[in-house]
């Protein structure tokens, strides 16, 4: 199933609802970057709030979108991973860094233009 | 004493019909002399300084409801009416302070008490008394057992219900104000405490929508490795929860172990105490909460 991406200003936002498959990730992957080039996009929120698990599969796949659409000149912030989530991916040494993660949208969309609100003074 | 082994030893050797009848005997005698061998035993305890927290009637009643269950149970062969009242007699002494060499001391106490009984009734017939003693001791010995167990057993209860009345009282997890929370930690971090203060904390973090959070450890004195661990780990998921995790009052002792067992603390974000954290916590929410269009953020509150 492909992951819906909604624009939202200068930000786009992926809500996973389904665990990902391969192709699922590099069609998500490559979906993501090209509308970071179309919509000349600064952030992307991916919402992870459905998955139950996080397996080192999905981290690196996330870690894989963060770096493209870094390049491309995005940053990325995963939001909604559950407590027990949580638990188990520093149990199992899933490192998400260099991502940031944020609680929830609302969070994401604050970090987001926080750094934007810095990078534009700088 | 010496009779023990050879009761234990010989005890099953013995024909049932022989030990029923001895022991009718026995127990008919004991029930006749009841007040005088339990003056005798009372007597006995007093000067052996047991029960010393309880008053000489709660002595007396104690010993004379034992006293009658002891003989049932010998009567009988069975333990278990004596089982239940022990367990009771157990959860109303122990919350008093009675120890466990009391409680088996009396036991025994009675024991001899008996068993002196018996020498100076059938001391003219050492046969009988003999036969006598073998039917006695194994039982004595048996309730001996039963009650001491009955003891321990529920000592360790009251022990597991208060353990589990600390785990629930000792994990608090507050609000100081909005988006900050505060995790005291006091006493002895087990990995099971440690775990379930994970899954309580991150919790708390979803459900407050924390941005900052400081773990206090201030009360705890030593820390090991597993524990340590589950430190980083409790701070690396709350990152991934999106709220940054502070912990204050590492002891030196404590930061040094740390060091010394080579935990990776390079992203433990640590102050020295808790006043410190929160003020740290403080200008983390400053640089957070930037957001003007929200008409009753907490600048709005504040200003």
């Amino acid at each position: 199933m492909a992951v819906p991406i909604l624009k939202q200003g200068d930000y786009l936002i992926a809500t996973i609802q389904s665990a990902l498959s391969d192709s699922g990730v590099l069609k998500l992957r490559d979906d993501l970057a090209e509308r970071v080039g179309r919509f000349r996009s600064r952030g992307i929120i991916i919402d992870v709030a459905a998955l139950d698990v996080i397996d080192s599969f999905v981290a690196r796949s996330l870690r894989t979108i963060a770096l493209t659409a870094r390049l491309r000149g995005a940053r990325t912030v995963i939001v909604g991973i559950q407590p027990d989530v949580a638990v188990a991916m520093v149990q199992f040494q899933l490192d998400l860094a260099p991502l940031e993660t944020a609680l929830d949208l609302e969070e994401a969309l604050a970090l987001l233009d926080q750094r934007n609100h810095v990078a534009a003074q700088r | 004493m010496d009779g023990d082994t050879a009761g234990l030893t010989s005890a099953p050797m013995e024909a049932p019909e022989i030990d029923s009848s001895t022991l009718r005997e026995l127990v008919a005698q004991l029930r006749d002399e009841s007040s005088q061998l339990r003056e005798e035993w009372v007597e006995r305890i007093k000067t052996a300084h047991l029960l010393s927290v309880m008053t000489d009637d709660e002595i007396f009643s104690e010993v004379t409801a034992v006293y009658d269950n002891y003989v049932d149970a010998l009567e009988t062969g069975s333990v278990e009416s004596l089982q239940a009242y022990a367990r009771d007699l157990s959860e109303r002494i122990i919350r008093r302070g009675v120890e466990t060499h009391e409680v088996l001391g009396i036991v025994l106490l009675l024991r001899d008490v008996l068993a002196r009984s018996l020498f100076r009734r059938y001391q003219g017939d050492p046969e009988l008394l003999s036969r006598v003693l073998d039917s006695y001791e194994p039982a004595a010995n048996r309730i001996a057992v039963t009650v001491g167990v009955s003891f321990v057993e529920e000592r360790e209860r009251i022990i597991r219900e208060q353990q589990a009345a600390i785990r629930e009282l000792s994990t608090p997890v507050l609000q100081v104000r909005d988006r900050l929370l505060i995790l005291p930690i006091i006493g002895v971090l087990d990995t099971q405490r440690a775990r379930q203060l994970t899954e309580q904390l991150l919790s708390a973090i979803q459900a407050n929508r924390a941005k900052v959070v400081v773990i206090d450890i201030t009360g705890v004195v030593t820390i090991d490795l597993t524990v340590a661990n589950n430190l980083v780990q409790t701070v690396k998921a709350s990152r991934l929860m999106g709220a940054t995790a502070i912990v204050t009052g590492l002891s030196s002792s404590i930061a040094q172990t740390l060091v010394d067992l080579g935990v990776d603390v390079s992203m433990i974000r640590s102050v020295g105490d808790l006043q410190g954290g929160l003020e740290e916590a403080e200008r983390l929410l400053e640089r957070t909460v930037v957001d003007p269009d929200e008409p009753l953020g907490d600048a709005a509150l504040q200003g």
